[in-house]
């Protein structure tokens, strides 16, 4: 937050995002671990290692191997041969094989990184946001990432209640509203009331594996059918060939959201060329079984929240997704918006709009600011919790959409004379087996007296906190021995198990944050340094004016000096200010080779570019961690 | 379960001062305290009735929640943040029984389980009297509906349409359909008589709304098949 507005922190790339790309570097040669990139500069492991790289892990999270193999069908990761049922699945990453939280965990470390650069100062603290659709394992792995990246989560967020938080913000709105999120890999529907400071969610629905991933994948699927028909060429085969033709299908995608239509053309592994183009209209017929799987959750929270479409006064669209033009119009029908004479509220950047209400939950939690003094966010479960009774069904404790924190209490006893031990299973969903919803935990209450069958009368409180994930708590009442038992989630890591991955994952160099810092600013200058050295040969340097190349030299020289200082900030500012001199350079370069030029980019950035295959940047999954 | 009201004075653990059991702050220092025994009306500061202006719950139900939920308490000490959850839990589950109007009658009967014996075993599902029981004075009616709803269901499973049958289920549906506003209008008069009434008068509609809700969890269920069968959701 600055003053009253919350900011977006951009990365050393000067991007405000950091796609969920992570990307195993190549193994040191002295036997040491390898270190693992992130973001941007990890998107053309994509296509040179495939088989080192891993994105959208949201869609793993808090899954278990069976769950996790259907989802991956269609992703090219692999994983690790060895994981047996009932453990959680990891994925295996060149050498190495990663559970999703250490993934995740790799991400936020780089956005930990990220705010602290900014800073100059160690960030400890976060709120992290998960799909509102969430289930118990998926928001307890999200927290063990966070955990391990050495953060505190402050609290668990569900994504459109986020966005509605900065939608409120800096207006005084009353009414009803609807929260449409369509992701890179999954799906939200959140109905909120907002009053007097206070937004109420009313009801919550959505797919967690459901998003701008299925478009992809579906037209790499058609792609590479048509290929193998046409030139009979089977690239399924050849993964970085795969890769290459997911990034034309990715930008044939995002082409499609601006314009009526985009062309694919590949070179195929045989010298062949590959070619076709893809009106929006044929886009949209092909995308529309995608989309219709949004419109089921919407109807089932409107109804569940007791209104018509009619009484939702605003429908706001989040995520990458919701910018397909197919998007609006079936909003449009679902909410009854043009008779109405109204349009879904594209006003806010669908990207950047989760994050900037997670730090409006963060300002409310500090609860230092008078911006956010009068704000309340309540928030609801979005699944039935339900323990498994007589006969295999599931008796609800607390119904999906019930405000958070919730709890209930249910009274067990035993069924044999001197019984010690009572099992219970507790579920997640909506459907009437147990074997239809999803485990929770099985877990056991022990030390039980020993009793007559049925004497025994054990008191057992199911609590649901505001983060979404469900504590238990268990007292016998006749002895009055209390039992506190921490639920494991079915497919979780024990706390054992996140303990030695935060050993893993930090090394003690990392643990010096000034010596960090040092470091990465260092390494920043001589990246920049190094772009400006590239620079001078390149024919755009005498496209510059003798006063524009005197201050490139300056600043160039300044930062030179400054480098050996042990002061970060001090050579941030020289780094800064030589980036500042050569923005023009830049952009004359960036002219130059590329036709889509990307302005206002970095000296750093450019050389980057121009160093490598020249591309346009293009987004791979939009704002997966937001 | 039986809910103990019990207004032993317990002392705050912040400033010492002796207070009634029943209160969310410290009337002396303002300060949390653990969750209060008594009940879901009580945490509104209501004596239990049927009747109630859901507006001003609302109002009670906010500006409660200002007060006590988590994010009030993300920098006070730990006890603070565990009351702060628990009063916040039982707040939001008053209400969430308090609002809806059958939740509400179930609880308080619930509450008053004890003498009315086992008319009213509780709200939980798995404690529910045999809902298959049918009323007595619709063993007819119920008779003819499930020989409609078998037939519906012969023709449909042979993949035809029979539009008489279909017709006829559809008028059977605005009759249950009637019925079911009928309980609901003898569970208001009932609360009237309830909320107003002394010991015997309350006692005596206890076991009209348990009769009641019986009767309308059977008309729901029984409705909720028609509607299946019928393809409306």
């Amino acid at each position: 937050m600055e003053g009253e507005a919350p900011r977006v922190i951009p990365g050393a790339d000067g991007s405000n995002l950091v796609p969920s790309v992570v990307a195993l570097d190549p193994m040191p040669t002295d036997g040491g671990r390898p270190t693992v990139t992130v973001g941007n500069s990890a998107r053309k492991a994509l296509i040179e290692t495939p088989e080192r790289v891993i994105y959208s892990v949201k869609r793993l999270m808090g899954r278990g191997l069976d769950e996790v193999k259907n989802e991956l069908k269609l992703f090219p990761f692999r994983l690790a041969d060895d994981v047996e049922a009932g453990e959680v699945p990891r994925v295996q990453l060149g050498e190495l094989r990663f559970t999703p939280p250490e993934i995740s965990a790799y991400i936020l470390r780089q956005l930990k990184r990220n705010a602290e650069r900014y800073f100059g100062a160690p960030v400890k603290q976060a709120v992290v946001t998960v799909p509102a659709y969430f289930n118990d394992a998926q928001r307890q792995a999200t927290k063990d990432a966070g955990r391990m990246a050495g953060l505190e989560v402050l609290r668990l967020v569900n994504e459109p209640t986020a966005a509605a938080l900065a939608y409120g913000l800096d207006r005084a709105k009353e009414g009803t509203i609807a929260v449409y999120d369509l992701g890179g890999g999954t799906f939200d529907i959140s109905i909120l009331k907002l009053r007097d400071g206070i937004f109420e969610v009313q009801s919550t629905n959505g797919d967690t594996h459901l998003g701008g991933d299925d478009i992809d994948n579906l037209l790499l699927a058609i792609a590479l059918d048509e290929i193998h028909a046409e030139n009979g060429v089977d690239l399924r085969a050849h993964p970085a060939a795969v890769q290459g033709l997911r990034k034309a299908a990715i930008d044939a995608k995002l082409r499609l959201s601006s314009q009526q239509s985009a062309q694919f053309d590949i070179e195929l592994p045989n010298g062949d060329r590959y070619q076709r183009e893809i009106p929006r209209a044929v886009f949209e017929m092909l995308i529309e079984p995608v989309l219709d799987r949004t419109a089921a959750p919407c109807r089932q929270a409107l109804a569940d929240a007791g209104v018509t479409p009619e009484q939702i006064d605003e429908v706001v669209l989040v995520g990458g997704s919701t910018r397909i033009p197919a998007v609006h119009q079936l909003v449009d029908e679902l909410f009854h918006l043009s008779p109405r004479g109204k349009r879904p509220h594209t006003d806010l950047n669908p990207d950047e709009v989760v994050a900037l209400g997670a730090a409006v939950q963060a300002d409310i939690l500090a609860g230092a600011s008078k911006t956010t003094d009068e704000m309340l966010l309540l928030d609801v479960t979005p699944l039935s919790l339900g323990i498994e009774a007589l006969g295999g069904v599931v008796a609800r404790i607390i119904p999906r959409n019930s405000t958070i924190p919730a709890s209930a209490t249910e009274h067990f006893t035993t069924g044999v004379d001197g019984q010690t031990n009572v099992a219970i299973h507790v579920l997640q969903g909506e459907r009437e087996l147990a074997a239809d919803c999803r485990s929770l935990a099985r877990f056991d209450l022990k030390g039980i007296p020993p009793m007559s069958a049925g004497l025994p009368r054990i008191e057992v409180r199911f609590l649901i906190d505001a983060d979404g994930i469900l504590q238990v708590a268990a007292r016998e009442q006749r002895s009055g021995k209390a039992a506190e038992i921490e639920v494991k989630p079915t497919y979780g890591l024990t706390d054992q198990q996140v303990e030695n991955m935060i050993l893993k994952s930090f090394d003690h160099a990392e643990e010096d944050f000034l010596k960090r810092l040092l470091v990465e600013a260092r390494n920043e200058a001589d990246g920049v340094l190094a772009a400006v050295e590239r620079g001078q040969k390149h024919p755009a340097w005498k496209q510059l004016t003798g006063e524009e190349q005197a201050a490139i030299i300056a600043s160039r020289d300044l930062l030179a000096a400054v480098k050996q200082l042990d002061d970060f900030s001090t050579i941030r500012s020289a780094t800064v200010g030589l980036d500042q001199a050569t923005r023009r350079f830049a952009e004359l370069m960036m002219d130059d080779a590329v036709t889509s030029a990307i302005r206002g980019k970095t000296m750093d950035a450019a050389g980057d570019e121009l160093g490598d295959e020249v591309t346009a940047p293009h987004d791979l999954a939009p704002a997966e961690f937001k | 379960m039986k809910v103990l009201e019990s207004a032993v004075p317990v002392a705050c653990w912040s400033c010492s001062v002796a207070h009634n059991e029943s209160t969310l702050f410290c009337p002396h220092c303002s300060k949390i305290q653990p969750p209060p025994g008594g009940n879901y009306f009580s945490v509104f500061g209501l004596t239990p009735r049927l009747n109630l202006d859901l507006v001003e719950l609302e109002h009670e139900f906010h500006r409660l929640s200002r007060k006590l939920h988590p994010d009030r308490f993300a920098r006070a000490q730990e006890n603070e943040k565990e009351w702060s959850l628990a009063d916040t839990a039982l707040l939001n589950d008053a209400y969430r029984t308090l609002k809806d109007p059958l939740r509400r009658t179930e609880y308080l009967l619930k509450l008053h389980s004890a003498e009315i014996g086992e008319e009213f075993a509780g709200a939980n599902g798995k404690d529910r009297r045999d809902p298959s029981r049918v009323p007595a004075d619709l063993l007819e009616e119920v008779f003819e509906l499930n020989m409609q709803l078998e037939e519906m269901r012969m023709t449909r499973g042979s993949g035809q349409t029979d539009p008489e049958s279909e017709a006829n289920l559809t008028q059977a549906r605005t009759r249950f359909e009637g019925l079911l506003d009928e309980v609901d209008s003898d569970l208001q008069t009932q609360w009237q008589t309830w909320d107003d009434g002394d010991a015997a008068a309350r006692k005596a509609a206890e076991r009209a709304m348990v009769a009641l809700l019986d009767r309308r969890r059977y008309l729901s269920n029984l409705l909720r098949d028609v509607n299946e069968t019928l393809g409306v959701k």
